[in-house]
């Protein structure tokens, strides 16, 4: 990996290169080299060397080549953070010089030209990207990842890594090919052989139905729910857990191969293949839940009580509740206004305008 | 496709507890460091990458795969196989008892890798070591043995009867090795029961080892509390802790044990990876240079 690009040009040429706008070919002893920028004919070893010495083109084939990792994900995830496919050479270069900043979900990557011709890779949260280098904790171990993917800004523990609560505060300053892309897998387990895999027109979509057939064990109870008649309780589970609010990935699972689920996947740029742990693990409970018979209760509650009820559920289910002032009476779900909802209708056993749930 | 071998440690991780992978990351991190394999790689059951996924992040051609589990059963036998979709996958192939399960080959449908499937970390006889070795760590006390009891403690369930016998297994290896005065296997939820540990022991120091790979809410919640270490786990506890006239050198899970990480590499071993450098240094610099087994 450390040999002369040059050295490595002329081993390689017999076979012939043609590669990001480089052109080089051997017959009898002769070379021809040929880019945008030049074009030469008949040289010899001596004058091929002396052409390609300060060639980018050459570094960067020889990056591409020996540098970054051959395996097919990684190589063409590196590729794509450059636009390589449509950006010409010259203008991804000088926004290398620059540094060529993507996006990946909440990960802020930017790669830059290294000094020999190779590339180097910053990784941060995107809502960091303004921040001062020294205003961040640095890491160089890829692996490092690992921890800062457990938990978020608050120290919650984040079972899914897709959600979009990654922690801020931290960057990689400097990493190579093969450890930014290490790095991302850490942080985003998987999303880069998948994506591969669908820019391929190969990626493998389990879908609901057929997710939910192979559960055994504590899981298997899930597939009563399937009971043919109709998707919308699989509607109400991709609306609860997969709307881009709670998960980066974009659902490509529908309920089965020919039934579309009603609401949108969403927007991320990474594929989800397949009804994850957590989705299974919440479709048990709920088939749990969903197998009780309704009921009525009656019970009196006053316009705005009603509304406060409804204004509680949403702050819970849009994770909004730590948003709300200490102070802002005016909305629902506001703790204070909760506490008083609580103390008139509840009673001393916590049911709702003193109604029993089971009315046995 | 990387021609040399990965290592993939399959862990049953945790959607509530953020320490339940963290034994699976340091061992895997101590392997690593060995350079042994091309790779190696973490996958859950509750966490990412998931099983099902776990091979298509895998570069190379041939992976060992190693449960990071205590006991055959449930999910070496049916879980594991089937979301990685280990073509063909039979238990039979285990040819097992229960506790003597090796490895299988086996072709993987998700991404055609060669798979050495092996038996779980928990059933291999240098699990043995590893619970002498937590005695060790936590009575701080290299020669532990002569004076002390030790209790090889388990989950235990009905469901599944090789859960026992994976603890039973190394309580009789470790009886076998004449280092501690008394050796007994206790459970969680079948008899003989944790709860009455001062029991089954003459011994006034009485070191309790749970066979658990990480600790969460069992080892550190419910068996505390059951033994009578402590009211409530939150108050705390010594080690030891005197309880009916016994001293109680609680270890926690044993799965957290540095030394565990050579147990995952015994495994692949079996299997036919070459690693005798690897597992040399391992149980060099995790305490277990000099066997406690002494075969």
């Amino acid at each position: 990996m450390d040999e002369d690009p040059v050295d490595a040009l002329v081993a390689t040429a017999p076979d012939g290169i043609a590669f990001d706008g480089l052109t080089v070919d051997r017959e009898d002893d002769r070379y021809a080299f040929e880019t945008p920028a030049e074009s030469h004919d008949s040289l010899d070893e001596a004058d091929l060397r002396s052409v390609a010495a300060d060639s980018p083109y050459v570094s960067n084939w020889y990056f591409w080549h020996a540098v970054a990792p051959q395996t097919d994900h990684r190589w063409a995830f590196l590729r794509w953070l450059e636009g390589a496919d449509d950006r010409g050479f010259d203008d991804r270069y000088d926004a290398l010089a620059g540094g060529l900043t993507t996006e990946w979900g909440q990960l802020r990557i930017t790669a830059s030209l290294d000094e020999s011709g190779g590339r180097s890779y910053a990784l941060r949260h995107v809502d960091d990207a303004d921040d001062a280098d020294s205003a961040l904790e640095s890491y160089d171990d890829s692996l490092a990842a690992r921890d800062i993917a457990k938990h978020d800004d608050d120290g919650g523990y984040r079972p899914l890594k897709t959600a979009p609560s990654l922690q801020t505060g931290w960057q990689f300053p400097a990493l190579g090919p093969a450890e930014l892309v290490d790095a991302v897998h850490a942080v985003y387990p998987a999303t880069v052989p998948n994506w591969y895999r669908e820019r391929e027109g190969e990626l493998d979509v389990t879908h609901w139905h057929e997710t939910v057939e192979r559960q055994t064990g504590i899981y298997g109870v899930v597939k009563t729910w399937d009971r043919g008649d109709g998707h919308e309780h699989v509607d109400w589970v991709a609306e609860a857990c997969c709307d881009d609010s709670q998960c980066l990935k974009r659902r490509e699972w529908q309920y089965d191969e020919d039934t579309e689920l009603a609401v949108d996947g969403g927007d991320g740029a990474f594929p989800c293949r397949e009804p994850c742990s957590l989705v299974i693990t919440a479709a048990r409970k709920w088939t749990k839940l969903e197998a009780e018979e309704p009921q009525t209760y009656e019970f009196e509650l006053t316009p705005s009580e009603k509304e406060q009820v409804e204004e509680i559920i949403d702050a819970v289910a849009d994770g909004r509740t730590a948003d709300i002032r200490e102070a802002d009476i005016y909305d629902g779900a506001n703790r204070y206004r909760t506490r008083f909802l609580r103390a008139k209708l509840f009673d001393d056993d916590g049911n709702l305008c003193g109604v029993e749930t089971d009315d046995e | 496709m990387n021609p040399d071998p990965a290592l993939v440690i399959a862990a049953h991780g945790s959607h509530l507890n953020a320490e339940s992978s963290s034994p699976t990351f340091a061992h895997a991190d101590t392997i690593r460091a060995t350079g042994a394999f091309s790779e190696v790689r973490e996958a859950f059951w509750k966490e990412e990458p998931s099983f099902r996924e776990a091979l298509r992040t895998v570069d190379a051609e041939e992976v060992y795969l190693v449960p990071l589990f205590i006991s055959e059963g449930y999910f070496t036998e049916q879980v594991i196989p089937r979301e990685f979709r280990l073509d063909g996958w039979d238990p039979e192939m285990w040819d097992s008892d229960g506790t003597s399960a090796t490895h299988a080959t086996l072709t993987a449908g998700d991404t055609g890798q060669t798979v050495h499937y092996c038996g779980p970390a928990g059933t291999h006889d240098s699990m043995s070591d590893v619970i002498v070795q937590r005695a060790k760590s936590v009575t701080d006390d290299p020669d532990v043995g002569e004076g002390f009891g030790l209790a090889v403690v388990g989950h235990g369930t009905e469901r599944n009867e090789n859960s026992a016998k994976a603890i039973e297994y190394h309580a009789d290896r470790i009886r076998g090795m004449d280092r501690f005065d008394e050796v007994e296997a206790l459970f969680m939820d079948e008899d003989p029961e944790v709860d009455d540990v001062t029991d089954y022991f003459e011994s006034e120091d009485v070191v309790v080892v749970p066979l658990f790979i990480a600790d969460g809410y069992h080892t550190q919640e419910d068996i505390p509390e059951d033994m009578g270490l402590c009211e409530d786990y939150r108050d705390g506890y010594d080690v030891p802790t005197d309880v009916d006239g016994h001293d109680i050198w609680y270890a926690g899970a044993v799965g957290t044990e540095p030394l565990m990480a050579d147990v995952i590499l015994e495994r692949a071993a079996d299997a036919g990876a070459d690693l005798d450098a690897a597992i040399a240094e391992i149980r060099d610099r995790t305490g277990g240079a000099n066997p406690a087994t002494g075969d």
